[in-house]
């Protein structure tokens, strides 16, 4: 082949790039089309801030998957990292009273066992070189367990005065833009700026593509990686901070499937599964197409809600295979 | 009379015509050598005959009549078979599910396995390949994946073979082997397409010639018309001068000092010493762990042994410290260790130096500066937007090594330097390990080809079953470098390091 022949590299991802866009650009016209209130600031709100857990989640399941790894254990770890929290700040309040100092502590216990969390998935990945399919299956099945143990089966409750105390964080907000939706939108800026122009994200794209190369390249694969994992551990850890208030309980059946949702969103969102490539706003427009389905089968009688998995199921599919034609051009 | 042939056949990608109007004719037991240099058009050449790719003008004749082949198994049923550069084969599956791979000899609804197992065994042994039709394909090695290749070819009865650069992974021995088969299969009336940038063989076995440039043919008629200075100039299009540069850095301070080196399972006790301004050529046969030695040194693979950089005493357990030493090592495969080839040009370049363009964010402006200046220094020809899979293998071997040198590297291991580009890059490539010597850095070079080890060395180090078998000077000659590869005689030249 002559080298003049070389196609350029721009062409051959852009409609992998549109795809996406006009998918939340259709939907947001039907919803809109469907029910007029859809636009309206309430609803608009409602479905960023019902976003947020699942986006700042699949913000750094984004890296972890550009680097070519996967974490099934975010869900679980969530409804651990939730009643851990509770259980701590219950057990703050006889000594420290009802105040803000027990809710830092319950917010710092919350990142503290998010990143070592993360840690632990990702050391086991990288040192001991375990499938990391098969690690976080693992500690997907722990975590979970371990919730159950910690709430004898049942709820465990935050402290009533204590929940009223930290509602604001899930409900409070300035300008009418909820703590939610604030700290999803900083989590994602930083997260397109590390991916798009840090030498993080440039490693974790390498690594996802060839791990070989990275190596050969002196790329310090195995650290990245860990990173890329404990980074998605703190994320948790953030996004149960935020949770917690909202319902002031965990149960067993908290966080159930997040995991799955925030792969979906990032799949969704043009990431590539095996690695490789990875974009963050994508994933944000991955996470508001999976939300706004649920949000649109409540607003409209069309369909009925209960078949909001299955509808998402179908946009999973359907755009892995739209990813696969934008590839074969 | 002929069997295939293009008439008038061009071809575009996009709108960029790479072949303009290429005639090519094969005769019945005739052995037709095509040759030219990296990009000039030879690979599409072959993918258009056998029924790769489709012209986008002109014919492809089979007997004659004009034929469309619709697919790769449509030319494969006229008895046309590609041996590509690249393996064509499924690498879990055993040589001899691979050989059968499509056409199972079957007794009723069951495999008919003894009756596959023999024909499989009579076709090894006539390529006297040694390796069991039990073996997975991925535990072969590249010469024996080779000779799997052609025994798959054999099978079917092929009227016509194309091989795309078949001794390109070969040694000598086993090249030897694969030009008897080629002699055997013209002899049984196949008519056979091959490429090398192995000039010597080409005015061995070939019959007939073409050589293309920029995706013309230049030159076409009967092989014994031509010389190989003669090739290498019509490929060219113009006069090459020596193809080795002089030898003229001097050596300074001791780089690099290794003492009993071991690798588990590749090599032992291997020592050698290598100095500033200094060209070490390692040569032995494939599978002599010369690779494996150079990458245990280099932090890729676990290794023990004592190791002094500038007279430092220095541990070396990951690729990133040898490099934060000022080492590195340049990988002999460019496709699945060097370069990720669904990237770009820009994000290749600089993954190895990446710590230079960090200031909290990237320096995209200063990547694009890098770029700019790698392609003009390295000769990278190519579009700069270009995905790195897309180059030829001679800008994807220059490529790799401007991304290696922005690290700036002061001792260099450079492995296979030269496989599989072409005539022209590869001067360019000799030119620039001298240059790199004469500003004082220190470089390793190992090749299996014997004349490259000879024309770039200071010194030669000939490795042998994972030991160094002898040290020889610039002087060293092939037969000496082959006895010490080959274990076959003592030598009069210096003892084992």
């Amino acid at each position: 082949m002559s080298d003049a022949a070389v196609p350029a590299a721009p062409r051959r991802i852009r409609m992998t790039v549109i795809g996406p866009i006009l998918a939340l650009v259709l939907l947001v016209v039907a919803g809109a089309l469907m029910n007029p209130n859809f636009l309206g600031w309430d609803n608009v709100t409602n479905v960023l801030a019902r976003s947020a857990f699942i986006g700042i989640i699949a913000v750094g399941m984004t890296f972890v998957i550009t680097a070519g790894g996967l974490d099934l254990s975010v869900g679980s770890m969530a409804a651990f990292i939730a009643g851990l929290m509770i259980l701590v700040m219950n057990s703050l309040v006889p000594s420290m009273g009802v105040g803000v100092p027990v809710i830092l502590v319950g917010m710092a216990v919350a990142l503290l066992a998010g990143l070592a969390a993360g840690l632990l998935n990702g050391i086991l990945i990288t040192r001991l070189g375990i499938e990391a399919f098969i690690v976080t299956l693992g500690s997907m099945g722990i975590y979970r367990s371990l919730v159950t143990w910690l709430a004898d089966g049942g709820t465990l409750s935050l402290d009533f005065n204590l929940r009223s105390l930290y509602q604001p964080v899930y409900y409070g907000g300035i300008f009418g833009i909820t703590w939610p939706i604030i700290v999803f939108a900083l989590v994602v800026l930083v997260g397109e700026v590390v991916m798009r122009s840090t030498a993080f994200g440039r490693y974790c794209a390498a690594i996802g593509s060839n791990e070989q190369v990275a190596k050969y390249s002196s790329v310090r694969v195995d650290r990245v990686r860990l990173m890329t994992y404990a980074a998605l551990g703190l994320l948790v850890g953030i996004a149960t901070i935020m949770y917690v208030p909202r319902l002031g309980s965990a149960s067993s059946a908290t966080g159930m499937l997040w995991e799955l949702e925030a792969i979906a969103a990032v799949i969704i969102g043009g990431t590539v599964l095996k690695g490789g490539f990875g974009r963050v706003w994508g994933t944000v427009i991955g996470v508001l197409i999976l939300t706004l389905i649920g949000n649109l089968l409540n607003l409209t009688d069309f369909v009925s809600p209960y078949l909001n998995g299955a509808i998402q199921g179908a946009i999973i599919v359907l755009a892995v295979v739209l990813q696969r034609e934008g590839k074969a051009r | 009379m002929t069997v295939l042939a293009l008439r008038n056949v061009s071809r575009s990608f996009g709108p960029i015509e790479v072949l303009h109007g290429v005639d090519i004719a094969l005769r019945p037991g005739r052995v037709h050598a095509l040759i030219g240099e990296n990009g000039a058009g030879k690979s599409t050449t072959m993918k258009i005959m056998t029924g790769y790719q489709p012209p986008s003008s002109g014919q492809v004749l089979l007997d004659g009549r004009p034929v469309g082949f619709a697919n790769m198994g449509a030319a494969e049923d006229q008895g046309i078979s590609m041996i590509h550069q690249e393996f064509n084969l499924a690498e879990q599956l055993t040589v001899e599910q691979n050989i059968f791979l499509g056409r199972e000899l079957k007794r009723g609804p069951f495999l008919d396995k003894p009756a596959m197992r023999a024909r499989t065994r009579e076709l090894l042994d006539r390529l006297e390949c040694r390796v069991s039709p039990d073996r997975v394909v991925s535990t072969l090695s590249n010469s024996d994946k080779q000779m799997v290749e052609i025994a798959k070819a054999l099978l079917r009865d092929t009227r016509v073979l194309v091989m795309d650069e078949p001794t390109a992974v070969l040694t000598r021995a086993e090249t030897a082997i694969l030009l008897r088969q080629v002699r055997a299969l013209r002899e049984a009336g196949t008519a056979v397409l091959f490429t090398s940038h192995k000039l010597d063989e080409v005015e061995e076995i070939a019959d007939d010639l073409t050589i293309m440039r920029d995706g013309r043919v230049v030159w076409t008629g009967e092989a014994a018309a031509m010389d190989q200075h003669a090739m290498a100039n019509a490929m060219v299009g113009r006069e090459m001068s020596d193809l080795f540069p002089a030898k003229v850095s001097t050596p300074g301070e001791v780089a690099l000092e290794v003492a009993n080196l071991s690798v588990p399972g590749f090599s032992h006790d291997v020592g050698f010493t290598l100095r500033r301004g200094e060209v070490l050529g390692v040569a032995g046969l494939i599978g002599s762990g010369r690779t494996e030695t150079f990458e245990g040194l280099c932090g890729l693979r676990p290794a023990t042994g004592e190791v002094r950089v500038f007279g430092q005493p220095v541990r070396i357990d990951h690729p990133w410290q040898a490099q934060d030493l000022g080492l590195c090592y340049l990988t002999e495969d460019r496709k699945t260790r060097g370069l990720l080839l669904g990237k770009g040009l820009r994000e290749n370049l600089t993954l190895q130096a990446l710590s230079k363009f960090d200031r909290g964010l990237l320096d995209t402006g200063a990547e694009d500066r890098a770029l700019t200046q790698a392609i003009a220094d390295f000769d990278i020809r190519g579009h700069r937007d270009a995905l790195v899979g897309n180059l030829s293998g001679g800008n994807q071997q220059k490529l790799l090594f401007a991304k290696t040198m922005l690290a700036d590297p002061q001792i260099i291991v450079i492995d296979e330097p030269t496989r599989g580009i072409d005539i022209g890059t590869k001067q360019q490539m000799y030119v620039l390990i001298r240059r790199l010597a004469a500003q004082g850095r220190a470089i390793v070079v190992i090749s299996s080809e014997m004349q490259e080890v000879i024309g770039l060395a200071d010194r030669i180090l000939v490795m042998r079953h994972g030991r160094v078998t002898g040290e020889l000077g610039a002087d060293a000659t092939e037969d000496a470098i082959v006895r010490l590869a080959m274990g076959v005689a003592p030598t009069p030249s210096k003892e084992p390091a």
